[in-house]
């Protein structure tokens, strides 16, 4: 599904990023921790496409994605979402959605302006998907809401609702768990699994909680500045030395 | 089956409005003054202006400062266009007017879509260097384009005939055409807006990483409405000129851009109906506060008539709004069918009960 192969980042004299490797197979759970400025979210801007890397490639669904725009790489279905949770605040919780679905529309601008039939068409078939995603992810009743105004936990699911109407293959969580108590960490921790399982997704996940990857993921990659410092399952990376130094630091 | 049946409501009560609003134009055509028939016109081009401004600077959120450049391009292609090859030779005293120009005229139809034509085309070209920067930049680089194009129409003595401008073009702008133009442009720009397009845009106004990591185009849909704003603006620009029927450099210089935004922040940024209201209130405050510019005596002391105290008093006027109306007269609401329909049962139920 993804390939990352030996990519770097610079930011001045800083490195932020360096030979960093990581194959990501269908299907796959795969987590991505480190201590705070490790380079976990460069690594996401580089495949996202919101950042050139100064070296490596990055090949998603055999397609090497140099160059590409970020957009162009949803399209090819990728979708991410930010640490920050990013929302359309002044658009409501079923516009946000139903932007996601926008990039698959097929209906060129002045269809839209006219309402020709294949709009008409498109159009309604959104709304209905929208309905269902809202439902999906529990957050129908506030669907006119002004998605601003939503309480954090339900941003939150909004955002991976959004992420999830582009119809991707591969989905990129920046920090899920940020803000959340552990009773609500747990609650997400089963939405992730039922959407991974309805979607058929593969998921990359950054994380600082470490129990919900623990739980959550079946392959660990952990940076420290700029370097993968350990690779494996998770009750393997628990154990490393490296990793210990890294969280808890020198004994 | 719901939204259905109120699509087609709310076809049949717009339809209406058209109508309202045909009768309104055929009674202002026969018993209204020339004054008050100018002063329409120029309410529907201003209303045309203002709305397609709102596009680019309320729906997608780009702080663009160049209209005056199309409207420049749209009412120099139009005029060209409407003159006759005899009075292109009497104007162009200085230097003959480049071929083909000097040859052609069109019907006004054909002149305004030239016009509208130019403009787009224009904004094709800009668009790439305008959309690769945001922001501050955004609105230097187009108020950049704005100055490039009046610099253009000043010196470029065989093709507009610099400062002396055109003169003597036909009144063909006439109610129907204003206002028709203005119903046109309100009718799709509010389509695109209520689409899906539409929705990007705002997108790209509340967050535009965001929007492009969810797959938005940024820089397609941005030049979208730049070139659709900009095709308006020309035509808008072409009904202008052959309403004043004189045109020269000095009309189109950035107080009027400055003009269009005072009209869309006083009406509520990236409000289509805020746009429309205020345009027609900007026209009609134009004219109601020529008063002050004239001579008055008041209890006793003679004031002088000053001309161009208007504008202090628009400045005054914009910085009640902005201290008391921080989004503007209607803020991002629209005005729809339903919520009349909502605001006359609440009346009602007030009137009936004796509130009122």
């Amino acid at each position: 599904m993804l390939e990352i192969a030996h990519l770097g980042v610079r930011f001045g004299g800083l490195l932020a990023l360096e030979d960093f490797c990581l194959t990501v197979p269908v299907g796959g759970l795969y987590g991505l921790i480190g201590p705070n400025g490790a380079g976990k979210t460069t690594v996401f801007n580089v495949v996202s496409g919101f950042l050139q890397p100064a070296s490596g490639t990055v090949i998603f669904r055999g397609q090497n994605l140099q160059g590409l725009p970020p957009h162009a790489r949803t399209a090819l279905g990728m979708a991410r979402t930010f640490q920050n949770i990013r929302l359309f605040g002044d658009l409501t919780v079923l516009e946000n959605v139903m932007v996601g679905f926008h990039c698959r529309s097929r209906a060129a601008w002045w269809e839209a302006v006219l309402r020709l039939p294949r709009y008409g068409r498109e159009e309604k078939r959104r709304q209905l998907r929208a309905w269902e995603l809202l439902e999906e992810v529990g957050l129908r009743e506030v669907a006119w809401e002004p998605a601003g105004q939503l309480p954090y936990g339900h941003q939150r699911r909004l955002e991976i609702a959004r992420a999830l109407a582009t119809g991707p293959r591969l989905l990129l969580l920046d920090e899920p768990a940020a803000g959340l108590n552990p009773q609500e960490t747990l609650e997400l921790l089963q939405f992730l699994k039922q959407i991974q399982e309805h979607h058929q997704l593969t998921m990359l996940v950054i994380e600082h909680n470490l129990r919900l990857v623990m739980e959550l993921c079946e392959h660990l990659t952990v940076l420290d500045h700029g370097l993968t410092i350990a690779q494996g399952p998770p009750a393997e990376v628990r154990q490393d030395p490296q990793v210990i130094r890294a969280y808890l630091g020198k004994q | 089956m719901f939204l259905k049946e109120s699509a087609i409501r709310n076809f049949w009560l717009n339809l209406g409005a058209l109508a309202l609003l045909a009768l309104f134009l055929w009674g202002a055509e026969h018993f209204a003054n020339e004054y008050q028939v100018r002063l329409l016109n120029n309410m529907a081009i201003f209303v045309t202006l203002a709305v397609s401004y709102n596009l680019v600077n309320g729906i997608c959120g780009q702080l663009h400062l160049g209209p005056n450049a199309f409207i420049t391009l749209g009412a120099y292609t139009a005029a060209l266009l409407t003159l006759t090859p005899q009075q292109k030779e009497l104007i162009f005293i200085l230097q003959p007017l480049v071929w083909p120009l000097s040859q052609i005229t069109l019907p006004f139809a054909l002149a305004l879509l030239c016009g509208g034509l130019v403009a787009a085309l224009f904004g094709f070209i800009t668009g790439f260097p305008v959309f690769r920067v945001r922001g501050d930049y955004l609105a230097i680089v187009t108020l950049g384009f704005g100055e490039v194009v009046r610099v253009l129409a000043n010196n470029l003595q065989s093709l507009t005939n610099g400062p002396l401008g055109l003169k003597g073009l036909k009144p063909l702008t006439n109610l129907w055409w204003s206002w028709g133009v203005a119903a046109i442009t309100i009718i799709l720009i509010r389509a695109l807006v209520n689409s899906s397009y539409g929705r990007a845009m705002m997108a790209i106004r509340d967050d535009e990483a965001a929007a492009q990591a969810i797959g938005v185009d940024t820089f397609r849909h941005l030049m979208l409405a730049y070139i659709l704003s900009a095709f308006f603006f020309g035509v808008a620009g072409g009904l202008l000129a052959h309403l004043i029927t004189t045109i020269s450099p000095t009309l189109f210089t950035f107080f009027l851009t400055f003009n269009l935004l005072i009209i869309i922040v006083v009406g509520g940024l990236g409000s289509t109906t805020g746009a429309v209201l205020s345009a027609i209130l900007f026209t009609l405050a134009g004219e109601w506060l020529r008063i002050v510019e004239e001579p008055h005596t008041l209890l006793g002391v003679t004031i002088p008539g000053i001309p161009g105290l208007r504008m202090v008093f628009f400045s005054f006027l914009l910085l009640l709004v902005i201290v008391f109306f921080r989004q503007g007269l209607l803020g991002r609401r629209e005005f729809s069918w339903q919520s009349l329909g909502r605001f006359l049962r609440r009346f009602s139920a007030k009137v009936s009960t004796g509130h009122i």
